[in-house]
């Protein structure tokens, strides 16, 4: 990834809170977080989820709308049924929303010791 | 390498960044102090900042917008909670609508910024980032940390390396 896209992705991140509740929210209960990594596999709908856990098929449907609704995980026909998958793509972003918020300041960081060490030479 | 610590502490819902740098407290505080030097490091390259308002007074306020590659204007502000030259800073940094009126919509996000001389005549800054939500902060590590999840993140960073992502989801 160029330097510029992934400032610009950082950014994003910074201008994107409710995005970052939404997904850290969804991602607050083991259970969801669960059924993300099961769902990678793309192979089960809501019935068979709910089969893993000791809860009830209702409960486990409204984890996966939850998990849906923040970008985590979509619902896919194949032929006659629905399968849920984890959306890769969501999953990455949420996982690496920590790391740009770390980058941004490093980022700063950065600018600020290029800044000193200007003024320093300047003073020379 | 000047960032010399990095520490994710779920309980307390902080990000703590430290740093040193080889000048005075003095010559810290003004890269926050002074707003034509704040431009040069609050934006990235490709969002460069501009600071419109800029009291750091306790109760003061700063107002910025940064512009993007495609003319884009984000719009930030500070509150300034505390302030103590040239030590300390407490700022609430929230969103902005586009005439500049904050946007209530989005949470705050608060760091406190800590600056003290050590030997050698060089000076620490830490930087503390207090996440708006406990899920957030605690999700985000906890994805890291995980078994199950960690192993699922390999297999996604491998399908991404491979470009295999639109393919899969294809089938």
């Amino acid at each position: 990834m160029t330097d510029a896209l992934y400032n610009r992705m950082v950014v994003r991140m910074q201008f994107a809170p409710a995005d970052f509740d939404l997904a850290f929210g969804a991602l607050s209960d083991a259970t969801r977080r669960d059924i993300v990594r099961r769902a990678i596999d793309g192979e089960e709908g809501v019935a068979e989820l709910a089969g893993h856990y000791p809860m009830s098929f209702a409960a486990v449907q409204k984890h996966v709308a939850i998990l849906e609704r923040a970008g985590l995980v979509t619902k896919q026909r194949i032929g006659r049924r629905k399968v849920v998958r984890t959306n890769l793509q969501g999953l990455l972003m949420a996982r690496r929303l920590l790391d740009g918020y770390e980058e941004l300041w490093r980022g700063r960081i950065d600018r600020m010791t290029q800044l000193v060490s200007e003024n320093e030479e300047a003073d020379r | 390498m000047t960032v010399t610590a990095v520490r994710k502490d779920p309980q307390s819902l902080t990000m703590t960044l430290e740093a040193e740098f080889d000048a005075s407290a003095e010559r810290v505080w003004q890269l926050w102090a002074d707003p034509r030097q704040l431009e040069r490091w609050w934006g990235p390259p490709t969002y460069p900042a501009t600071f419109t308002k800029h009291d750091l007074a306790p109760g003061g306020r700063a107002e910025y917008h940064m512009t993007g590659p495609d003319g884009d204007q984000p719009r930030g502000y500070w509150n300034i909670v505390e302030t103590d030259p040239p030590h300390r800073l407490i700022v609430k940094d929230g969103f902005a609508n586009d005439d500049g009126t904050p946007n209530d919509d989005m949470p705050h996000n608060e760091f406190r910024v800590t600056i003290d001389e050590v030997e050698g005549g060089r000076t620490r800054m830490s930087i503390e980032n207090i996440f708006p939500s406990a899920e957030a902060m605690e999700q985000l590590i906890a994805m890291g940390m995980e078994d199950g999840l960690t192993q699922a993140v390999g297999q996604i960073d491998a399908i991404l390396a491979d470009g295999a992502v639109g393919a899969a989801r294809e089938s």
